[in-house]
């Protein structure tokens, strides 16, 4: 075998892996965005009937077609760069933002082994990710040359720090409970049915990491980001047509990880709840672990959803003070209180 | 222990899942939007839309340009000019305008009118697609009279008691 030969073989088994990787990609990027273009209907539906309203019901039978027409809208509209707005920074933040938040997705397992990147440190990969999305926001609010863009950048990066914290210790006890980073050994060891998912040992964790993944994703009553009635959008007020969706897509996919990852941490991923309990589990044995995952995950969807319809904007001090006086002091405290827990091989740790 | 719990109140999240619960609760009630287009909500016969001239059924108009219509517009919305007719030299309006851009549809044309000729009728849902055509004319107001004359009839009919 001469060298050029080798060299020929080689970038075709490059080439082959490539491709299998993108198409990977797309299988999880073109479920996604359809799944953000139907949460934000979703969203809408369920927001008008509890204000006892309808919602979008004009496009297309009962409104499916809503999100599309939205999207139609959003497409031809003309991105309007404002005056003494740092042009590069204004076109880069968007796709900033939009990166980390698809990006995270590429450690979470969909079912045993379905997954794109099968890393061993899949939980702090996907911190570090979320955690990278809020310069995407630092930077809109900084290059539009607004003062209420800028305003809200500022609040959206201090809210993202604090409880990021409370979000981190609230993992370091899934991290505990499971003894591995990889989501997928994360499933696996809540293996045993509904009583064995860590929900249970680690329930204030789990209420500290929905609330701080709702304050994550700058989501009602968290969105002082936004904060409509006084910096009037936030970081993004300046922005408009696909870059503005940009924005939106990444605040909906958060949303959806963030959906995803509490089903994944506290209430066994892709495991069927009636594992090991005989009849029960015999007949929900068809179903898939993949719809399991999105049952679960479509529960957490609508409960972001329900907290948004019911609770009103917290005022920024009130914000901070749950961050930082309550959430981190009570993670600090059940986190011994689940160490001794795990020591002392009592269930559901036996 | 009034503290205990109060902090047991805000630390369980008790009244925010109290929220929550009302919230899921009229998820499923009826729902009370009007769909607007195929439905329309009730009006009242002294409903104050869009301004119609009336006219006799043989056909002559009922203004007498006394002008009280215009004397009492608190808008200064309703522009006037008389003289003799041509045809048999009785008194007549020869330019009768209303601003429907100044006009607050207060009603006191309607009140002051003696003949019961300028009108409040029950149409609310109209447009303007060019510039100036927010002004109605003597033509366009007699000629929204002659279409909607039954309802407006009606309408006065239904009212009478109460004038």
């Amino acid at each position: 075998m001469t060298e050029s030969e080798f060299m020929f073989s080689d970038l075709m088994v490059w080439a082959e892996t490539a491709f299998w990787i993108l198409l990977k990609i797309v299988a999880i990027l073109i479920p996604l965005i359809l799944a953000v273009a139907y949460t934000t209907y979703a969203e809408r539906k369920i927001i008008g009937y509890m204000q006892l309203r309808l919602g979008p019901n004009r496009v297309g039978p009962k409104g499916w077609l809503q999100p599309i027409a939205d999207t139609v809208k959003l497409i031809m509209k003309e991105i309007v760069v404002p005056r003494g707005a740092s042009k590069t920074l204004f076109v880069m933040a968007p796709i900033l933002f939009i990166g980390p938040s698809f990006a995270a997705w590429a450690v979470v397992p969909f079912d045993a082994g379905v997954v794109l990147a099968d890393v061993n440190a899949g939980l702090l990969y996907i911190l570090a990710m979320t955690s990278i999305g809020v310069y995407g926001v630092i930077i809109a609010g900084w290059a539009s040359n607004s003062k209420y863009a800028f305003l809200g950048a500022m609040r959206s990066a201090a809210q993202i720090v604090s409880y990021e914290l409370a979000m981190g210790f609230a993992l370091v006890g899934v991290l505990m409970c499971s003894q591995s980073m990889n989501l997928g050994e994360i499933v696996l060891s809540q293996s045993g049915g509904i009583f064995q998912w860590f929900w249970i040992p680690l329930f204030p964790l789990l209420v500290v990491y929905w609330i701080s993944g709702v304050a994550e994703t700058n989501r009602a009553p968290f969105d002082m980001a936004e904060g409509e009635s006084e910096i009037v959008a936030g970081f993004h007020v300046e922005y408009g047509g696909m870059a503005f969706s940009l924005f939106f897509l990444a605040e909906y996919a958060n949303m959806i990880l963030i959906s995803f990852l509490t089903a994944l941490l506290f209430f066994g991923g892709w495991l069927s709840p009636f594992e090991g309990y005989g009849m029960l589990d015999e007949m929900t044995a068809w179903i898939p672990g993949t719809i399991w995952l999105l049952i679960k995950a479509s529960i957490f969807l609508f409960g972001l959803l329900w907290i948004r319809a019911t609770f009103p904007r917290f005022r920024y001090d009130q914000i901070m003070r749950l961050g930082w006086k309550v959430f981190i002091p009570v993670t600090l405290v059940w986190l011994p209180v689940v160490a001794i827990w795990i020591k002392s091989n009592v269930w559901p740790f036996n | 222990m009034k503290t205990v719990k109060q902090f047991l109140n805000s630390f369980l999240l008790v009244e925010l899942l109290k929220g929550l619960r009302v919230t899921w609760a009229n998820m499923f009630r009826r729902k009370v939007t009007v769909q607007f287009p195929e439905e329309r909500t009730p009006q009242s016969p002294r409903f104050r839309g869009l301004h119609a001239l009336r006219s006799y059924p043989n056909g002559e108009e009922r203004c007498i340009a006394c002008k009280l219509c215009e004397a009492v517009c608190p808008a200064s919305a309703i522009t006037i000019e008389a003289g003799p007719r041509e045809k048999d030299g009785s008194r007549r309006t020869t330019k009768y305008e209303i601003d429907l851009f100044k006009c607050i549809f207060c009603g006191f044309c309607e009140e002051s009118c003696p003949v019961d000729s300028i009108v409040e009728t029950r149409i609310f849902d109209y447009h303007f697609e060019n510039r100036g055509e927010h002004i109605m004319t003597k033509e366009m107001l007699l000629e929204v009279g002659r279409l909607n004359e039954e309802q407006i009839a009606a309408d006065r009919e239904a009212d009478a008691k109460y004038r």
